[in-house]
């Protein structure tokens, strides 16, 4: 694992790892075809949104709000692609997810498995509320923005987070 | 160690991205009738500004024509109102031409239905000054072969007798004068009686027993035994009646059949030939008629 020490300016300086080449790649992908493939089989893993796990994942590890959104784009866009929703739909949403995890990752405490868990299910009512948002103004489809098996699977995502987020963290650079 | 990047920079980043992806939707969804979202946004956000330019160039093309560019407006005003003014006149020319032309259309009608009649078309050209007596005066005289007493009529109905003839013109006793008068009858109960002048547009009929029953616009028609007029030409119309407390008879308001007061043209009747008439009695005849005692009514000055 390699560690880069950021300075913030006066005393503060954050740690920023960096991954193998093509290993947020290859997540991206296989987050996306699961996505894709698990549901059809299992009815329960409809409530997984991984790629936004691995959007939330990256943005906070990498803390840096271009590279978070930029990828948080590349996701939702890939993701868009593979449904039936228009292009951008989840690609504004995971735009904002990944510019806002990777401006928290740069000022608060990310590795802790609580922490994950706290703001995964944060993120993930974000990306929702977003999603919902710009559902309403462009296409002019009445959504809600919180509903009990929502609630369910954000805790459910957190509760992924804390397993996965330490097997990511395993393909950073050693 | 590394820079850490600008938060002006990453923002800005993210404007751009989110916009993109906002156009990207934006050309992919289609709203009502098909049309593409970013086809709807682009239209609202330019017809705005062309509403308020074509405003704009409305207003000033309103204060240009309508304020500034008006140096020959006053003139062109007089012109046109002296225009307007000879308008009038021929409009008012050709009215009267129109209204001539019927008169004389409806003359000529009924010199035609009664071409057996010997008649002679007059135009009015004067009136009497005294205003108490009705008196007027034609285009015709005795080189046309007018002579006394002949009967004046207009295809409404009876206008008076020629009172006098000169050379070229002649001079009508109009029957609403006091001292004119017809002989006359009810149309409904035949019931005979002269119709006289009052001096007022009105007429009164004279001489019908009390006992007879009139209705309100019953016709008065000539009775043919002035030896005047042929008999059923149409005098009047009864407009009142009621009994006369001092006498055996009826008290009969007529109001002229005849427009007496606007005549422009009328017709002479040279001889005392009968129109032929729908007859509302079949023992009734013209040469009966005729020949039926003297003339009660018709009186001279």
């Amino acid at each position: 694992m390699e560690e880069v020490e950021v300075r913030l300016g006066g005393d503060q300086h954050i740690e920023v790892h960096r991954y193998a080449a093509g290993t947020i790649v290859l997540a991206v992908v296989v987050a996306l075809v699961l996505q894709a493939f698990l549901p059809v089989h299992f009815a329960w893993a409809s409530m997984l949104e991984l790629p936004l796990l691995v959007t939330i994942y990256f943005a906070l590890s990498r803390r840096n709000a271009s590279v978070g959104l930029l990828l948080g784009m590349t996701i939702g866009i890939l993701q868009d692609s593979l449904s039936h929703t228009p292009l951008g739909l989840y690609g504004i949403a995971k735009t904002l997810v990944g510019y806002v995890a990777s401006s928290i990752g740069a000022r608060i405490d990310v590795e802790h498995s609580i922490s994950r868990f706290l703001l995964t299910v944060g993120f993930f009512h974000f990306h929702h509320a977003v999603f919902v948002l710009t559902r309403r103004l462009l296409l002019g489809q009445r959504e809600p923005y919180l509903t009990v098996p929502l609630l369910i699977a954000s805790l459910v995502n957190g509760v992924i987070a804390i397993g996965l987020f330490p097997l990511l963290d395993k393909l950073r650079k050693s | 160690m590394i820079a850490a990047p600008s938060r002006h920079r990453s923002l800005t980043l993210l404007g751009i991205v989110l916009v993109a992806q906002i156009l990207l939707l934006a050309l992919q969804i289609r709203r009502e009738r098909q049309v593409r979202l970013i086809r709807v946004w682009a239209v609202d956000m330019v017809s705005p500004l062309e509403r308020l330019g074509a405003w704009g160039i409305g207003g000033v093309k309103h204060g240009w024509s309508g304020y500034v560019d008006l140096r020959h407006t006053r003139q062109q005003n007089i012109e046109l109102q002296s225009e307007l003014d000879q308008m009038r006149l021929q409009n008012q020319a050709l009215q009267g031409r129109a209204a001539e032309a019927q008169r004389l259309a409806t003359l000529l009608g009924f010199r035609q239905a009664h071409a057996d009649v010997p008649m002679l078309a007059a135009q009015v050209i004067g009136a009497s000054p005294d205003p108490g007596s009705h008196i007027l005066y034609l285009d015709r005289g005795t080189r046309d072969g007018v002579r006394r007493d002949m009967g004046v009529i207009t295809p409404d109905g009876v206008v008076g007798k020629i009172l006098a003839v000169y050379a070229d013109t002649s001079q009508v006793l109009v029957l609403n004068d006091k001292d004119s008068g017809v002989g006359a009858l009810l149309g409904n109960t035949r019931t005979q009686g002269p119709v006289k002048g009052t001096g007022d547009p009105l007429l009164e009929m004279e001489y019908v027993s009390s006992d007879e029953k009139i209705t309100y616009g019953e016709a008065v028609l000539t009775s043919g035994q002035d030896r005047i007029f042929p008999k059923d030409l149409p005098v009047g119309n009864v407009i009142a009646s009621q009994p006369d407390p001092h006498s055996p008879f009826m008290l009969i308001r007529v109001r002229p059949a005849a427009q007496l007061d606007q005549l422009e043209e009328v017709l002479i009747l040279l001889t005392r030939q009968d129109f032929d008439v729908p007859q509302t009695d079949d023992t009734t005849t013209p040469a009966a008629a005729t020949d039926a005692g003297p003339a009660p009514a018709s009186t001279s000055p």
